[in-house]
């Protein structure tokens, strides 16, 4: 029935002598969406790199499906990095290419149409856009692939509201039994609603891991409130 | 956007809409319900969340499931009568409770219900 996509066992990460993650355990099932939530500095984008294949140098078991972070993986995990990484020179649609090329799970035709909903042209060179709609661009390319699991650092932090909306409404839309979403973010008001459940990162560790609506009625706040007692500074 | 008010879980919020439309037979008797996958979208909401809604008024039953065509709202009359009765209770024990708080009794409060003329 419900099969793990993503598992970590005493994870640990220091970046020279500071500790960032001190043993953190953390299990993934298929068909979720969740979200992944802590102050700045806490580790959330150290956790998804280490996810993803990026961070090596750590200590304690992550495995995806049954592999741990490598070349087999990267062609089941999507990610979206915090920071844009397209190259200056591109159109649109050398993006599409390059991500033909580099994935199998590419779905061309859906990023079109995205690209289309979003009011953006497959023409427009990368340099001449604005820091939203380069965004929407990598977004568009991630959400476009057949992944197992979604890895989305901050998907919606530059964009305008209205492109938030479809961008949820993307993310509700390309829903699967089979895979995952993991999302970090800092507007958890705007998210909340499309989460199936909560990880709270505090020192290093999962502090909370539960359904949303399980804290909602264990506690009768919203997530965005609860974030703001556990955090207090 | 849909407006949720996220202190309440939104399985509840999703289930309180889904009464009012059953009661007012906006959903009227045996009527087919759409796939979870397109009320999770009509809702803006996980699917999961979505699914919890649903599996919630089958409890209740207000909607079942056949195996093999889909789910339906309830053909039963009385489990729809019911509804409306607790729905326009609800909402009365709240209404006599704020007229009390500003100190109307009862006969008041009937009396400014007949004389009551909605606006528009």
């Amino acid at each position: 029935m419900e099969h793990t996509i993503l598992e970590i066992k005493n994870l640990q990460k220091k970046y020279g002598k500071k500790e960032v993650l001190k043993g953190l355990n953390l299990k993934v099932n298929a068909g979720q969406i969740i979200g992944l939530l802590g102050p700045n500095g806490s580790g959330k984008t150290t956790l998804m790199k280490i996810i993803v294949g990026l961070i090596q140098d750590y200590t304690g078991d992550v495995l995806i499906g049954q592999y741990a972070p490598d070349i087999h993986t990267k062609a089941m995990v999507s990610y979206l990095p915090e920071k844009t990484y397209l190259s200056n020179w591109m159109t649109v649609k050398d993006t599409f290419l390059l991500f033909q090329d580099f994935y199998k799970d590419f779905k061309i035709e859906k990023a079109r149409d995205m690209t289309v909903s979003l009011g953006l042209e497959e023409k427009q060179k990368i340099s001449t856009m604005s820091k939203g709609m380069q965004e929407k661009i990598q977004l568009i390319l991630v959400m476009s692939r057949q992944a197992k699991l979604y890895v989305l650092d901050e998907p919606i932090g530059g964009v305008d509201p209205a492109a938030r909306d479809y961008i949820l409404s993307t993310i509700i839309k390309n829903y699967s039994s089979e895979s995952s979403i993991l999302l970090s973010t800092h507007l958890i008001h705007d998210v909340e609603r499309i989460f199936d459940k909560v990880l709270f990162l505090k020192d290093g560790k999962i502090e909370i891991d539960e359904y949303v609506d399980v804290l909602r009625e264990q506690r009768g706040l919203s997530i965005d409130a609860m974030f703001r007692e556990v955090y207090k500074v | 956007m849909k407006e949720y008010d996220n202190k309440i879980p939104i399985y509840l919020q999703i289930i309180a809409q889904m009464k009012i439309r059953i009661a007012s037979g906006e959903l009227s008797a045996g009527e087919k319900i759409s796939s979870v996958r397109e009320l999770a979208q009509y809702f803006e909401v996980n699917p999961n969340t979505m699914q919890r809604a649903l599996a919630e008024l089958e409890r209740e039953n207000l909607f079942y499931t056949e195996r093999t065509s889909g789910r339906f709202v309830t053909t039963d009359e009385g489990i729809i009568m019911n509804l409306r009765n607790t729905l326009a209770e609800q909402e009365l024990k709240k209404f006599m409770n704020y007229m009390k708080q500003i100190g109307y009794t009862k006969e008041e409060i009937i009396k400014k219900i007949q004389s009551w003329q909605k606006e528009g």
